[in-house]
C-alpha cells in the first residue's frame, strides 16, 4: 500500500498520543500491519506511556502537604496585601481619582508632590532626552549600580525587570533631592520611548499609600506611591493604562 | 479573585505529578518547585489574561522555574546527555550490568531535562503538541523531535529489562 503522504516518525508519535486526525490514524494503522518493525516500536511507545501513568498517576491522589495549600501559603498575607492594593488600584482607575483607602496611611499630599512627583518629573525631563549620557552607570553593571545606590540612599533598592513589557534597563544615576538623595533608573523600549523610575526615602518612611496618578504636562504622566521606606515615582510619556500596568508590576516585584 | 484561587488549587495535584517527574522523584524538591510556582502564580495574578488557559499558564511558570533551576545546577555536571551513538553503547553495556534501572522513573532520570519536560507534558498531562510548544517557548517541530528522541532513548534503556526471548533492539 502506498500513502499519499509518507508515514513519518512524527506520525507514529502522534498515533501513540492520539493526536492524529481520524483519516490519518487509519492510514497509520494500515501501515503498522505491513511494517512489524514500526509496529514493535509503537508497541514499545505505548508500553512507555502506560508505565509513566502507572508510576505517576497515584501521586494525583496523595493528600497535599500543608505548604501547598493555597489557603495557608506562607506568604499569604503578602499576597492579600498585593491583592488589596490591586483592588484599590482598579477602583482608582475606574473613578480616575486619587482614592485613599481608609486602611492605608495618608501622607500629606504636598510633601509627596514637592519631594517625589515634581523632582521625579523634572529629572525625567532633564535626562530622558540625553543621547550620550542618559545614565551614570549602564545596565551592564547592574549589580554594581543597585549596590552603589542602595548604599548612598541607605535603603535596599531593587531594580525591576520590565522586559516583558518591552522595556530594557538603560542604567541609573544618583540625584540630589530635597534634604536627601534619590535614585533614577531609566528604561527604554525598542521604539526609543524611555521611562524613568525615581526612588527616594523621606518623611513618609514606613508608610503605605495607594497608587496615585498625576499628569505633569500634555505628554508626561507620573504614577507614584509609597511602599515601606521608599517613595516611587514612575514617569513616562505613555498612556495612563500603559503606565499603570508597569507600576503594578514594579510594586509586585518589590514585594517578592 | 476567590474563583481564581479555586481554579489554581484544582491544578495542584497535576503540578505535583509533573514536578515529581522533573525532579527525579525527589519529593521535597518537587514540592518546593510547586510551591514556588504557586506563589509566583498568585503574586502575578494580574499578568494572567482572564479567559486564557490557566493550566498552560501554570505549566509555563513551572517550566521557567525549572529552567532556572537547571541553569543553576548546570555547573555541576550531573546530567549526561545520552546520545544513541557510541556513548549509548557504552552506557547500555554499563546499564545491562546495572540492575538498579528497574522502573520508568529511573529511566526518565537518564533523559536530559528538555526531553523529560516534553515527554511528561505530552504523556502525563496529555497536552496537545501545540500547547507544549507554547509552554516551552519552542516550535512544534522541536517538540516532536525531542519527544521522538526521548521515547527512543527510553526504549533503548528499557529494552534491557525485557526477557531476551521477546525481542532484541537492533
Amino acid at each position: 500500500m502506498t500513502y499519499q503522504i509518507p508515514i513519518t516518525q512524527a506520525d507514529l508519535q502522534a498515533y501513540v498520543d492520539g493526536q492524529l486526525s481520524q483519516a490519518r490514524q487509519h492510514e497509520v494503522e494500515a501501515y503498522l500491519k505491513e511494517n512489524p518493525e514500526a509496529a514493535a516500536m509503537v508497541e514499545d511507545y505505548q508500553h512507555i506511556n502506560d508505565s509513566i501513568h502507572d508510576y505517576f498517576d497515584p501521586i494525583l491522589e496523595e493528600p497535599l502537604p500543608p505548604q501547598l495549600k493555597v489557603s495557608s501559603m506562607t506568604r499569604r498575607s503578602r499576597i492579600l496585601r498585593v491583592a488589596a492594593v490591586m483592588g484599590w488600584l482598579t477602583l482608582g482607575t475606574l473613578f480616575g481619582s486619587q482614592l485613599h483607602p481608609a486602611m492605608m496611611e495618608i501622607t500629606p499630599a504636598d510633601t509627596m508632590t514637592t519631594d517625589l512627583v515634581v523632582p521625579a518629573a523634572f529629572a525625567h525631563a532633564v535626562y530622558s532626552p540625553e543621547i550620550r549620557h542618559p545614565v551614570e552607570v549602564r545596565s551592564n553593571e547592574e549589580k554594581h549600580l543597585v549596590k552603589w545606590l542602595s548604599k548612598r540612599l541607605h535603603v535596599e533598592l531593587k531594580i525591576p525587570d520590565l522586559a516583558q513589557h518591552g522595556f530594557e534597563l538603560v542604567g541609573g544615576r544618583l540625584l540630589p533631592s530635597t534634604n536627601r538623595m534619590a535614585a533614577q533608573f531609566m528604561y527604554q523600549r525598542d521604539d526609543g520611548v524611555r521611562i524613568t523610575l525615581y526612588n527616594r526615602n523621606g518623611v513618609w518612611d514606613n508608610k503605605q499609600t495607594s497608587f496615585q496618578y498625576s499628569k505633569q504636562d500634555a505628554t508626561t504622566a507620573v504614577f507614584y506611591w509609597i511602599d515601606g521606606p521608599l517613595g516611587f515615582a514612575l514617569v513616562g510619556n505613555l498612556t495612563k493604562n500603559e503606565l499603570l500596568l508597569l507600576a503594578k508590576d514594579i510594586y509586585v516585584q518589590q514585594n517578592e | 479573585m476567590s474563583r481564581y484561587f479555586e481554579q489554581v488549587t484544582s491544578y495542584i495535584p497535576q503540578l505535583r505529578c509533573y514536578a515529581r517527574a522533573l525532579m527525579g522523584n525527589d519529593v521535597l524538591a518537587a514540592d518546593d518547585l510547586v510551591q514556588d510556582c504557586l506563589e509566583r502564580a498568585l503574586s502575578r495574578i494580574h499578568l494572567w489574561r482572564r479567559g486564557s488557559d490557566l493550566r498552560a499558564w501554570l505549566f509555563t511558570i513551572m517550566h521557567n522555574l525549572y529552567a532556572n533551576h537547571i541553569r543553576k545546577i548546570s555547573n555541576a555536571p550531573k546530567f549526561v546527555e545520552l546520545e544513541p551513538d557510541k556513548n549509548m553503547v557504552a552506557d547500555k553495556a554499563k546499564a545491562e550490568q546495572d540492575l538498579e534501572i528497574r522502573d520508568i522513573q529511573q529511566a526518565i532520570n537518564m533523559l536530559p531535562p528538555e526531553q523529560r519536560e516534553v515527554l511528561m507534558l505530552v504523556t502525563l498531562e496529555g497536552l496537545q503538541y501545540r500547547e507544549v510548544a507554547t509552554i516551552l517557548g519552542v516550535p512544534e517541530g522541536t517538540v516532536m523531535s525531542k519527544l521522538s528522541r526521548a521515547r527512543n532513548k527510553l526504549r533503548t534503556i528499557m529494552q534491557i529489562e525485557k526477557p531476551k526471548s521477546l525481542r532484541r533492539v537492533k
